[in-house]
This record gives structure tokens, C-alpha cells and sequence, in this order.
């Protein structure tokens, strides 16, 4: 059966001006509990690659620079 | 190498004791184990990251159980908790904790974590259950998981984050001999030889679906998808009273706690769309929770956790510690439907259901010294069958574990397990990125997780139940021969799908053997409605038979405190009677 991706507005988002991914950071991407952010190939910047989030927060709770975002799923906002 | 991208590859080390699990339970047994015999090895495998996994991944608001000399006696807890649940305890474990968990909490606080304390410098501890006294409020709870991963590194723990286990090992004549695990980014497998095991793989939190139908909104961390069950299962283990469900009050829609043990102490309450209270006490048991699911389908629903009654300073306390800790997003939430908690109320509902011992009292079973059935396997916190549990029953029966199991593993030689069995545990994880074609695992999970809403929640009606094992079936053959994994990640939760099928299974049959209905509305069979003590005052025991799941009859052990026949229904008697 072919497969179809499916749009969806993901509840993480990334300030590329404040990430520092580029100059070697992980700490978002190493505390997700659900382990849905990467570092793009594209940007070096870090984003939500898969949209399985429980809006727990450790992502911008321990960002250095401030630039995570958690905001609520749209589903159950 | 990006990540995500499959390697094919297996390799095999060996520790004396093999903690899976590092958010609550975990990293105290680990920390224990090593503290026992400092000269050994003790692995803490994680599915996520030790610094921030499991339930309390943002800390923790406070000690829900805490039985404090002063204010409470392990004979009191022990009674409560035997009431709360119907009776059937093996009070034996309970009261172990009742007696051990202040010197945890003594501990815990050597650790750096606070606890909250009155102008005498006594603990501030308050009334939420029915009978006794147990909340302790935890003013720096959010530096828990900090101050937990401080000890680990002092202790020099072995800590392996982001590898999920998926089976145990066993020697011919029945005992542990550690456990298989995959890299959740790169696929690569991981034998893990060890002496002694301990789970700690928290809650079956992803079996129900919310009914926001975000998968991942779910009210336990969504990491928590019931593998530990799984393995235990697929061990040969006991799992106990799996038919006493978890069903949690919450913030309609968010699905996290509202939450009535930080705000009840304050004066607020849960009430219904009169501003009628309707429950005696808040503290969560299938009898108060029957009862909120009663007044939800009345006509005097929704439900509301009631605080605008309250002083303006009170809410900005109580709103100080629910958008702090635990679950932050809470104020995020309410901000963006503009509810004010001074002018409105927060509306309610109830969860979908799970397994989870830390509000209930199911899991795998575990005597007092958090053995399962299995020698040298050991299981604490969320998913072992100590009922009413909570962060604090996590810690202790974790610690009891950790000592037990370093003991078992001086005393024993690593346990001799077939080659066979590796191989075979690498063909079927690594089944779904050998086929070219077929269904992802997202949409069998979404499948089977709405077949269990439709079919397993409560009221338990057996024809639905038939019916649910049915379909469920057919999803468990589309899981097996078609399901995909194209990436690392997706094979992380084509694996986690496997383990929620597995626990919905072990749901409808446990439930099913059960033929009365107990413990409110967690297992309340239509076709059984009333409590039959004279056939069912006992434990079931589910397990894994020669391939197949089989339930079986365990008698409750004689008590440790005895319980009055006047005391006995206590906690049946949620109801607030209209007074004249």
C-alpha cells in the first residue's frame, strides 16, 4: 500500500536566530522524553521532526539560549 | 551518520545488576545497588534520558503517601490503603513502606530536595484522603529529577540513555539472565548480561486513547507505553488485579492533573455544574472515581475543580506550584482558552484508562521485597503491584529492590541463557524495516488504542469485551506480518505498539476472569454488578503458560493490621447525601 504524508502543525518551535545547534548544542534534542526534536541537515538549527509531543516543557526549560517554544498541541488547545 | 538511519548491528556487555528504567523508581534502586556493594556493576538503561525521563520528568509538586511520625502511623496507612482498595492487598508490602518511606523522604531531603515545614520547623503535612493525613508539599519539587541525576553521577552509575529493552533473558531453569535492548536512534541491539534485573518502566500510559485524539495528549508521560508489562509478561512473570484499571480526574482536553491534592488543602473542591460539592473527599480511589463518572452522565455535568472562592493570594499560590511543576503547560493551557482561575472554574473529566500501581493496583506482582515470580527479577514504581504507590512508593520500593537485588546478585553467578533466543528477539524486533511495504505504526497504534475505548473502558459489558478481543486480533495479525519501521524512531515505536497491544490483551482478559464487579468504576462488569466476596475476595495472577495468557486465583495474605467490619466500606461511601 503506498504511503501519504500527513500535514500537521507541530507543537515545538525553534527560534533559528537564538539556537546555537550550529555551533554544537543538543541539549533539546538530548532531554526529550519523546525524542521528536533533530538538529537539521539543512539549517544546523534544531525542530520538531516528529509530531509526538507531551507539551512537558525540558525542552525549553534547559534550551541556554531561550529559543524552544512548547506551545499545546492544537488538538487539545 | 544522520540519526535515525538503521544499523545493522548486535553487541553484548554484562553487569551484576541491570536497572531498566531511569525516571523514579530507577534511579533510587540503581543508586542503592551500587551504595550495597560499591565494588559492582549496575547499569541504568533508559528509553529517553536519565536527566529528564519517566512521570516526574518536570519534578513533582509534593509526597502524596508520606507517613510522617507525628501525623500519621504505618498501621493507620496500611488500614487506608487496604479500605481504599477493596480489601484485597497483601498489606505486608504496604505497611513495609509505610514504615520505610520517612526515611526516604529523610534522605531526599540529604539530597537537596525541600519539604515543605511550618513555623515550628515541623512538616507541613495535609489532609487529602478520606481517613488519615499524607500530603507533604515539595516547595523546589521541580529540582527533583536534578538532585536524583547529581547522586547517580556521584555514585558512578553506568547510565545507557536511549535504548529501549524489549525482552528479558532466562537461564533453562527459570532465572534471569539479563535482557535485550535496541538503540532507539540507530537500531543497533544490545545484550545485556546481569545477574539480577529490576524494572522500573513506569505506567501502561499509552493503552486508552484521550479523547482530544492526540495520541501523544495522553495523561502519563507518553513514554510510558507499558513494555515493562510486556516483558514481564513475556518472561513467564505474574502480573496482579490487571482488571483494576487506572482511570485518572483531569484537566478536560490537557489530560493532565487539575489538581485537587495541591488546591483542596487550600479550600477549593470538586463540584458540578451547580457548584454542588458531590464526593466526600478527593483522593482518588474507583469509588470516588464511579462516582465522577456518574455526576459526568447525570445532567449535572461537567465537573469543575471550584477555586474562585478563594482569596486572591490563595489562587496565585496554588497557581505558583500547578504552572511550575509537574505539568507546566497547565498555565499555558488555560491562558490560551482564557480561563482565569479567580473568575472560573476548571473544567474536568476523566481519563482514559491505563495500568498504573501509582494511583491503583495493578502491575507485576511483587512481594515485600519487590521480587516478581520470576528468581532474580525484581519490579518497582508505576508497574509493580504495590497499590496507591505515588512518587514517594516509587522511591522507597525502588531502594527496598535495589538492596534486594545486589544482595541476590553477590550470591549468584551469571545465569547461562540460549544463543537462540538473541536471535530470535533480533529477527522479530528488526521485522518491520525488512518489508518494503506496509502499515505504519502510528496508525496501528491509533487502531488498537481506539478499539480499546470503544470496547475495554468501563462499564465492562462481556459482549463488547468478545467483540474487542476480536478486533483486537486482527490488529495484532496487521502488526506482525505488515506493520514498517523506515527509520530508527519508527522502529522505536513500531516496538512500543507491540507492548501496547500486548498490555490491551492482558486488559480484556483480566478483566474478563474477573466475574464481579470491584474497586468502583475500574472494574465494574454489568453483566457481574455486585462485589462477591465470597468468590472473589482474592487476588488474580495473570501470566504467560505455555504460550498462552492464563488467569488464575491468588488468596489475599492474612493482614498485618487488622481491618473492623465497620471500617471496611469506608471508602464506599464517596457520595455526599442530600441533607435535609
Amino acid at each position: 500500500m503506498p504511503l501519504a504524508s500527513y500535514q500537521t502543525s507541530v507543537p515545538v518551535v525553534v527560534d533559528d536566530a537564538k539556537c546555537i545547534a550550529d555551533k554544537g548544542c543538543t541539549v533539546c534534542v538530548d532531554v526529550c522524553p519523546l525524542d521528536v526534536l533533530r538538529i537539521s541537515d539543512m539549517t544546523n538549527k534544531a525542530y520538531m521532526a516528529y509530531d509526538e509531543c507531551w507539551y512537558c516543557m525540558p525542552c525549553e526549560a534547559d534550551c541556554p539560549t531561550g529559543a524552544v517554544t512548547v506551545n499545546i498541541p492544537y488538538l487539545l488547545r | 551518520m544522520a540519526l535515525d538511519q538503521i544499523v545493522d548491528g548486535l553487541s553484548e556487555v554484562s553487569c551484576d545488576v541491570l536497572v531498566i528504567g531511569g525516571g523514579t523508581a530507577g534511579p533510587m534502586a540503581a543508586l542503592k545497588a551500587k551504595l550495597k556493594n560499591p565494588k559492582a556493576n549496575v547499569v541504568l538503561l533508559e528509553k529517553a534520558n536519565v536527566k529528564r525521563s519517566g512521570a516526574i520528568s518536570m519534578g513533582m509538586d509534593g509526597l502524596n503517601n508520606a507517613v510522617i511520625p507525628g501525623y500519621a502511623t504505618p498501621e493507620q496507612y496500611t488500614k487506608e490503603i487496604t479500605i481504599a482498595n477493596d480489601g484485597i492487598v497483601d498489606q505486608k508490602a504496604v505497611y513495609k513502606y509505610a514504615q520505610n518511606c520517612f526515611g526516604i523522604i529523610e534522605e531526599l531531603d540529604s539530597f537537596g530536595i525541600r519539604f515543605l515545614k511550618n513555623e515550628n520547623g515541623d512538616y507541613a503535612v495535609k489532609k487529602v484522603h478520606h481517613i488519615g493525613t499524607y500530603v507533604l508539599p515539595m516547595p523546589n519539587g521541580e529540582t527533583v529529577k536534578k538532585a536524583l541525576y547529581r547522586q547517580l553521577r556521584r555514585a558512578r552509575i553506568l547510565i545507557s540513555n536511549r535504548y529501549m529493552a524489549t525482552r528479558l533473558l532466562k537461564s533453562t531453569d527459570g532465572r534471569v539472565a539479563g535482557a535485550i535492548s535496541v538503540n532507539t536512534r540507530t537500531a543497533e541491539m544490545l545484550v545485556i548480561k546481569a545477574k539480577a534485573v529490576i524494572l522500573c518502566m513506569g505506567a501502561a500510559g499509552r493503552l486508552g486513547l484521550p479523547t482530544s485524539g492526540y495520541m501523544f495528549g495522553t495523561y502519563e508521560n507518553a513514554a510510558n507505553s507499558g513494555d515493562g508489562y510486556a516483558m514481564a509478561y513475556h518472561a513467564g512473570a505474574a502480573l496482579a488485579n490487571l482488571e483494576c484499571f487506572q482511570i485518572n480526574p483531569l484537566i478536560k482536553d490537557y489530560n493532565g492533573p487539575a489538581c485537587a491534592y495541591v488546591a483542596g488543602p487550600f479550600g477549593a473542591y470538586t463540584a458540578n455544574n451547580e457548584g454542588s460539592r458531590f464526593i466526600e473527599c478527593d483522593y482518588w480511589s474507583g469509588q470516588m472515581m464511579l462516582e465522577f463518572y456518574n455526576e459526568l452522565l447525570s445532567g449535572k455535568g461537567p465537573v469543575f475543580l471550584q477555586l474562585k472562592h478563594l482569596h486572591p493570594d490563595t489562587i496565585s499560590e496554588i497557581e505558583s506550584t500547578l504552572h511550575k511543576v509537574e505539568r507546566p503547560t497547565r498555565g499555558l493551557f488555560q491562558q490560551g482558552r482564557g480561563v482565569d482561575y479567580r473568575s472560573e472554574s476548571i473544567e474536568m473529566h476523566i481519563s482514559e484508562i491505563g495500568f498504573c500501581s501509582g494511583h491503583s493496583a495493578s502491575g507485576v506482582f511483587v512481594d515485600d521485597n519487590a521480587r516478581t515470580t520470576v528468581p532474580g527479577l525484581y519490579a518497582a514504581g508505576d508497574m509493580a503491584s504495590v497499590p496507591h504507590n505515588y512518587m514517594l512508593g516509587a522511591f522507597t520500593n525502588g531502594s527496598v529492590a535495589g538492596i534486594d537485588a545486589m544482595e541476590f546478585a553477590d550470591s549468584h553467578d551469571f545465569a547461562e541463557f540460549d544463543a537462540a533466543e538473541v536471535a530470535l528477539e533480533r529477527d522479530r524486533v528488526m521485522a518491520p524495516t525488512k518489508r518494503e511495504d506496509g502499515i505504519p505504526p502510528n496508525q496501528i497504534e491509533y487502531k488498537t488504542r481506539r478499539l480499546v475505548n470503544d470496547y475495554l473502558q468501563p462499564p465492562k459489558v462481556t459482549r463488547k469485551y468478545e467483540l474487542g478481543i476480536r478486533r483486537l486480533a486482527e490488529a495484532r495479525e496487521d502488526m506482525q506480518e505488515r506493520m514498517i519501521a523506515r527509520n530508527a524512531h519508527e522502529l522505536l515505536r513500531a516496538l512500543e505498539v507491540q507492548s501496547i497491544m500486548d498490555c490491551a490483551d492482558m486488559a480484556a482478559h483480566a478483566s474478563l476472569y474477573r466475574e464481579e464487579s470491584r474497586w468502583g468504576l475500574y472494574h465494574w462488569r454489568t453483566d457481574f454488578p455486585d462485589k462477591d466476596n465470597e468468590n472473589w475476595f482474592c487476588h488474580t495472577l495473570l501470566s504467560k503458560r505455555d504460550g498462552k495468557m492464563t488467569s488464575e486465583k491468588r488468596a489475599v495474605e492474612p493482614y498485618v493490621v487488622p481491618i473492623a467490619d465497620d471500617e471496611k466500606d469506608l471508602y464506599d461511601k464517596q457520595r455526599i447525601r442530600a441533607s435535609a
